[in-house]
């Protein structure tokens, strides 16, 4: 067996509490790497196509990475979830840090995977070899973190990881997350409620095994260089202000979706800013386990009515919980993240389906009497607080918001739909498309709904190495590039912050795989890795029917033009556009018109074994 | 023998440590070759987000653990304070576990017998300070500590006094 990898995975039946070890495919550690890679072959090989995300056929995944338990920085410390997503129907995926993905390596599993569905609420206990389901009726309604410290009481071990849902996740609400060490969250595409759906609060994990890795000399060798990367001016960001530092940037460019996408710019940027935020909020600056850049900014609120609020804060809540609500307060977004921490719920999903629910109320689409009273305006922040807790809670108009901003709009009717700014299902994130035409194809194309985390190709737009307003040819090549790279990133698991401590991308990242695996892999073979997860993810949603007319784009972004004075007013993009980005993508990747990869292409990425979904697509 | 401010033992700085447990990785490795934070000689503690250091033996003055142990098997050091494990005495009985206020001597998840920080005496420097990627650790004395500590809480001080006059 290849280094690096543990070479089991741990099968977990939740229904008859039956759990076996079957040792990893050496074939598939290889030609999928890990993390997302490997989940979804393995959700592929353990489903039925068609199955309902939210019943018991539905499995779920939960992978490390061959770096997962070494001392890599930023890469020792990730783990992925893969399920079918509740929102999208296709592929759900969210990875997480922290340093639960480091303690399921040591146990001993490259990946879990649960099935079934337990008859009560139960935790799954993964102590090394020993597997147990522990009734966990007592940890009902409790939120992730205090799970945690239940679990580890109980237990007995304060050096137990957990990762656990919330009260959101127990009541399937549509953008329910996992959360890992307290506010780390796998939050992106609902899996929390896939979890909750299993009855299965939380997997408590201890690993008492040793992790080696092939060449290791030359292994330490290299993470001291990266440890002095980590230190330059790839991370300066992320050790500063951190994503935070995106507000004012995207403010500016008038790139910044506010008010549920009826501005691109927002007057109150300023006082939401990345640098007030340090300034009066940051506490310290913390780190994951084996990261040598560190970048969790943990923000205190020390007066007023969110007086002792603590939490992490990245740019996305921010955005979504602030100016996508009109909101310009910190304390008050801060508070929100809290909240979304506390029920377990995807911050940027619970940020933009408020701004939803104010734009319809002040649209007259929902009325007072329909929000239980709540005075619903953009900018009210107590409004904010009420609606989230409604929504983790599933009471009243959280009921229906729980479906997320695609079920809530169906819901409602009236024309709502028009006002949900989603993508296959999945709510968008602090990127205004309609002036940012790479990152509207990345988005348009995710495997994973609206998210800029599939693909990068915001950055060629915000950084002016393109004309950001104008679609033309040439993009499909761009975001196919970077999608395969962050396919790479996302299987090995590095964190995304430190990508760019990665100056010879996938030289370098080839060099690591080797020096921890021992295999022999070429730049080109790691590339065509890259883009063979990618075509797999692409099967997966073929597969369970998602095709061209799900690479669209949300209706606000597509007919209702910028109007704030400046550098993109007038920007949306037109059907011809957005046609014309597919066509030239879909070539770039050598799949049909239709968007489905073709038998050629999954041959020549040895993927035959996949290749009757396609033929059954054709 | 060595005089009290010439024993130098590896202190984190709670101000710039973050949790990140690089020194358990290193420890483990240098000293198991394996990555195990379980044969860390320094263990990293969360509380919570704000509240993370990283804790190893303080080479005490008459330490606590040699004098628990009923079988012999530790003895310090006279010139440089470590704690040495007689493992062919040491039973893991875990008496000194017991007295060390700190846990930072720990039974052996695999040999069963105690172990604790050796300043790592054959690399000739201590690899957690070397490899701690905030700079948070040092190889300080109990003095030096001290001294850092008294002009640590005066600048705080100060600072509040700074605060208040300049209001
Ligand atoms: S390596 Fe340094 S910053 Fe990280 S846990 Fe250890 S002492 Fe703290
Ligand atoms: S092991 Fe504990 S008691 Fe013994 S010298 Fe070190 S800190 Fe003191
Ligand atoms: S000095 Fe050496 S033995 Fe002691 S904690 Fe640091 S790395 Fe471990």
């Amino acid at each position: 067996m290849l280094h690096g990898y543990a070479g089991r995975i741990l099968h977990i039946d939740l229904t008859t509490g039956k759990t076996h070890v079957e040792p990893l495919n050496e074939e598939y550690a290889k030609k999928y790497i890990g993390g997302i890679g490997l989940g979804m072959r393995l959700w592929l090989d353990q489903s039925k196509p068609g199955v309902e995300p939210l019943s018991p056929e539905n499995p779920l995944i939960l992978a490390t990475g061959p770096i997962s338990g070494t001392v890599w920085p930023t890469g020792g410390n990730g783990h992925a979830f893969v399920s079918k997503s509740p929102q999208s129907y296709g592929v759900g995926e969210a990875k997480s840090h922290g340093s639960f993905g480091t303690e399921l390596k040591r146990a001993g599993y490259d990946a879990v995977i649960f099935k079934g569905k337990a008859e009560k609420p139960v935790y799954v206990w993964i102590d090394d070899d020993s597997v147990q389901l522990l009734d966990a009726s007592h940890l009902m309604g409790k939120s992730p973190a205090d799970t945690e410290d239940a679990i580890r009481e109980e237990l007995g071990d304060y050096y137990i990881r957990v990762a656990a849902i919330g009260p959101a996740g127990e009541k399937l609400v549509k953008i329910a997350c996992i959360i890992n060490d307290k506010t780390r969250a796998a939050g992106r595409t609902g899996l929390g409620a896939v979890m909750g759906s299993k009855n299965l609060k939380a997997i408590a994990v201890r690993g008492t095994r040793d992790i080696t890795v092939a060449k290791p000399e030359e292994f330490l060798e290299y993470v001291k260089e990266f440890h002095e990367r980590m230190k330059g001016p790839a991370t300066q960001k992320y050790r500063t202000l951190g994503t935070p530092e995106n507000v004012l940037v995207h403010n500016a460019l008038h790139c910044m979706p506010t008010r549920n996408y009826n501005n691109a710019t927002f007057e109150g940027a300023e006082r939401v800013s990345g640098e007030v935020l340090n300034d009066r909020y940051v506490a310290k600056v913390i780190g994951c386990s084996s990261c040598a850049m560190r970048c969790e900014h943990v923000c205190v609120v020390a007066e007023g009515p969110y007086k002792g609020t603590m939490t992490r804060m990245e740019y996305e809540p921010l955005w979504a919980l602030g100016p996508y609500c009109g909101i310009d307060r910190l304390d008050a977004i801060i508070k929100g993240m809290d909240l979304c921490n506390y029920y377990g719920m995807d911050s940027i999903s619970a940020g933009v389906i408020v701004g939803f629910a104010m734009d319809c109320y002040e649209k007259g689409i929902l009325t007072e009497k329909d929000t239980d009273g709540i005075d619903a305006k953009f900018g009210n922040h107590e409004a904010l607080v009420k609606l989230l807790e409604k929504m983790g809670k599933r009471e009243g108009i959280g009921d229906i918001l729980a479906e997320g901003v695609k079920g809530a709009a169906e819901k409602i009717g009236n024309g709502a739909e028009k006002l949900a700014l989603h993508i296959k299902g999945v709510e968008v994130t602090g990127y205004d498309l309609r002036c940012l035409k790479t990152a509207a194809l990345g988005f348009a194309v995710s495997f994973r709904g609206a998210d800029h985390n599939r693909h990068g190709a915001y950055a060629f737009d915000v950084k002016g190495k393109v004309n950001r307003l104008k679609a033309e040819k040439g993009r499909g090549k761009l975001v196919k590039d970077m999608e395969d790279m962050y396919t790479l990133i996302d299987s090995f698991i590095v964190c995304k912050f430190s990508r760019g401590t990665y100056y010879k991308e996938l030289e370098d990242m080839t060099k690591l795989y080797n020096l921890v695996t021992g295999a022999e892999m070429t730049t080109q073979e790691m590339k065509m890795a890259g883009e063979r997860i990618n075509n797999l993810a692409r099967v997966f949603n073929v597969r369970e029917g998602l095709g061209r007319k799900d690479d669209s784009l949300p209706w606000k972004v597509m007919n209702q033009p910028i109007t704030d004075e400046g550098p993109s007013k007038g920007a949306y993009v037109t059907q011809e556009e957005l046609d014309l980005l597919l066509d030239d993508y879909y070539e770039a990747r050598g799949w049909t018109r239709e968007g489905v990869p073709t038998v050629a292409k999954l041959k020549e990425l040895g993927m035959d074994d996949l290749i009757h979904i396609v033929e059954e697509k054709m | 023998m060595v005089k009290i401010h010439e024993r130098k033992f590896v202190s984190a700085d709670p101000d710039k440590c973050v949790g990140c447990q690089v020194c358990e990785y290193i420890c483990s490795w240098t000293k198991e070759k394996s990555f195990n934070p379980l044969k860390s000689r320094i263990r990293v503690v969360r509380l919570n987000p704000l509240v993370n250091v990283s804790i190893t033996c303080r080479l005490c003055e008459d330490p606590p653990c040699v004098a628990a142990c009923p079988r012999d098997a530790l003895t310090q050091s006279e010139e440089t304070g470590i704690i040495m494990v007689d493992e062919d005495k040491c039973n893991g009985c875990g008496w000194c576990i017991e007295a060390c206020d700190y846990g930072a001597i720990m039974l052996h998840p695999d040999r069963k017998v105690v172990f604790s920080c050796d300043l790592c005496k054959e690399k000739g420097e201590p690899q957690c300070v070397k490899w701690c990627p905030e700079e948070a650790l040092d190889l300080v004395t109990a003095d030096v500590l001290a001294q850092k500590a008294r002009f640590t809480v005066t600048k705080k001080l100060f600072q509040e006094a700074l605060k208040e006059t300049t209001k």
